[in-house]
């Protein structure tokens, strides 16, 4: 039985997923897929129900409701070879303390190797791998004695051992000083461009989703309620823009909320001739994220309060 | 020749399962912390040896120690067997041990071979530790080759009746904190299952009850292996009561070998990222 030969093009799809417990509709209604070698960040506030999408995907938790699919396999009927393909990064507190770092990617590495495919050579070369890490130096330290940020590199490092073709993060980077941050982007890149692999990750970090995702989804209340590139998302959810610009020595600021900027800034070039230093800033996908966070948070609140800046002055 | 990678990838599993198993072995005689926790039980019984040497059981001339000594040795196996399992399996699960076992193809084969083979490598190590200077101390006991091998079967068989009903316990328990009753309850039953005193002082009642754990059976069956033969006549029924001890024994491995499979997989279906975060968040608040 060899899946891998045969595998679909979609890597993850889910359709009309459904959680609930007791009263509460944790998911209500999730519809997402992503191709072989996408790289997703799911975002959203807490509770809005990504820890529980990622364990239904993992095989971890039962669903109410909907299709799941991955690497073409149901996650509730994933047998030990469908495991083998599949990479999780667990948040860790201090399992296998007294164990050194290689020994204990050394002894993981060993399950995966009968599961190797002629597409796929599992597991990783042990070395390899804490070198791709940057664990080189702690190779031989007790695990208890790692920073978090180590730490965390070598939870990435257990969750790809065995070369899976799809791997779920749950706030990969929590605890990462910039540096590692850099880093482990490289990583995804590496492992999506080169190996091909399917990521999904969960991120509160805005920034990081921008800067690694091929497509952000955000979820809230257990629904999808934007799916699409960094770009895609500014536009899909907030119109607003800042038209800047300095005239009679001053500096202005004009918060177009709806529809076209380019309305707004012709007809002010139109009307005063000595603008000059226009600038038109469309809101970051981060203003527009916590934009919608606190729209969520507060319904019928409105918009972001864009026009509340104060103009700034410059010398 | 879906059996054939079957057999393969389970195969590779039982492998990274006895090297688990010598992995940690090695680390529960370096790391203090272990080391300290492995070391107490045989110091303390040697103490009492020491202590009690000369002492005869009240109204006999039977020595003490040479009832204890034996009777140790059962209880090192029960220990081992018992609370070693019970209270691993509530430490990786809350550590999140077994969480990785379970997101690792076949990881809960490795991972269980791998704490037979390490409970069974510890506890013999602490059994050695109590036998060889208790030999010292104590002049009574005989321990020829067909003793040594009596105790060595006594101890197989301790294992596999004490180890699934370990962990079947410790998958029971909800935390770390719950599973230290099943050292609690071990020494109570101890208590009362023929160690310090002959167990036909006790009324009928108690008789009754400490026979239906395996605590008194195995100290009874290595008592077998290193007394005199006259020495049954403390015993209940004036006998060894090999067949039955082995009997007992047989029923506890298969109670064990039935529910342990049942409930470690009920336990590990449980296992998830959030189920582990609310143990994180429960030891940051409450600190147990």
């Amino acid at each position: 039985m060899d899946t891998s030969s045969e595998a679909p093009v979609l890597a993850l799809e889910v359709r009309d997923l459904r959680m609930r417990y007791g009263a509460k509709d944790v998911l209500a209604g999730v519809t997402f897929a992503a191709k072989r070698g996408e790289v997703l960040a799911l975002l959203g506030p807490n509770g809005a129900g990504k820890t529980t999408t990622i364990e239904i995907l993992e095989g971890f938790r039962l669903r109410s409701a909907g299709h799941v699919s991955v690497l073409g396999t149901d996650p509730v009927r994933g047998d030990e070879a469908w495991r083998a393909r599949i990479g999780v990064v667990l948040q860790s507190w201090r399992d296998h303390r007294f164990w050194r770092v290689r020994e204990l990617l050394a002894y993981l590495a060993r399950f995966y190797a009968p599961f190797a495919t002629a597409e796929v050579a599992r597991p990783w070369d042990v070395d390899e791998l804490i070198d791709v890490v940057g664990l080189s130096e702690s190779a031989h330290a007790k695990i208890m004695a790692l920073s978090g940020g180590q730490r965390r590199r070598l939870d990435v490092a257990i969750g790809i051992v065995g070369r899976p073709e799809v791997v779920f993060f749950d706030e990969p980077t929590a605890g990462f000083d910039p540096h590692a941050r850099r880093d482990f982007h490289d990583l995804i890149h590496r492992l999506s461009d080169f190996e091909h692999t399917t990521i999904l990750m969960t991120t509160h970090d805005l920034d990081e989703a921008e800067k690694i995702a091929d497509r952000i989804l955000v979820l809230d209340e257990g629904r999808i309620i934007a799916d699409g590139t960094a770009d895609q998302l500014a536009r899909e959810l907030t119109t607003a823009a800042e038209v800047h610009w300095t005239s009679g020595g001053q500096r202005h600021v004009h918060a177009v909320r709806q529809g076209d900027p380019s309305v707004f800034v012709r007809a002010l070039l139109d009307e005063n001739p000595d603008v000059t230093e226009l600038e038109v800033r469309r809101a970051s996908l981060e203003d527009t994220y916590m934009a919608l966070v606190r729209r969520v948070e507060s319904p019928g609140g409105g918009g972001p309060e864009t026009s509340a800046r104060t103009p700034e002055v410059q010398a | 020749m879906t059996t054939t990678i079957a057999f393969d990838t389970r195969r590779a599993a039982v492998w990274a399962g006895l090297s688990r198993g010598w992995i940690e072995t090695r680390q529960n005689f370096t790391e203090t912390a272990y080391v300290v926790g492995h070391a107490i039980p045989p110091l303390a019984f040697l103490a009492v040896l020491l202590f009690l040497r000369g002492k005869n059981v009240r109204g006999t001339d039977l020595a003490l120690v040479s009832m204890m000594l034996p009777s140790f040795v059962g209880i090192t196996i029960a220990f081992g067997g018992l609370s070693g399992p019970a209270v691993a399996m509530t430490t990786d699960r809350e550590d999140g041990t077994l969480l990785r076992a379970k997101a690792t193809p076949h990881g809960m084969v490795g991972y269980l071979i791998g704490k037979i083979v390490m409970f069974a490598s510890t506890t013999l190590v602490g059994l050695l530790a109590v036998v060889i200077p208790g030999m010292a101390i104590v002049d009574d006991v005989i321990l020829d080759a067909r003793g040594w091998l009596q105790v060595a079967l006594i101890f197989v068989v301790g294992m596999v009746a004490t180890v699934p009903i370990g962990l079947a316990l410790g998958s029971l328990m909800k935390s770390t904190a719950q599973a230290m009753l099943v050292p609690l309850a071990c020494t109570v039953i101890m208590g009362v299952s023929g160690i310090a005193f002959p167990i036909t002082v006790l009324p009928t009642w108690v008789q009754w009850m400490a026979q239906a754990f395996p605590i008194y059976w195995l100290g009874l069956g290595v008592r077998s292996a290193m007394l005199p033969a006259e020495r049954a006549a403390f015993e209940i029924g004036q006998s060894w009561r090999t067949v039955e001890m082995f009997a007992v024994l047989g029923v506890w491995a298969v109670i064990g070998l039935l529910l342990a499979p049942i409930l470690l997989r009920r336990m590990a279906r449980r296992q998830s990222g959030s189920a582990l975060a609310k143990v994180r968040e429960r030891y940051m608040t409450k600190g147990y």
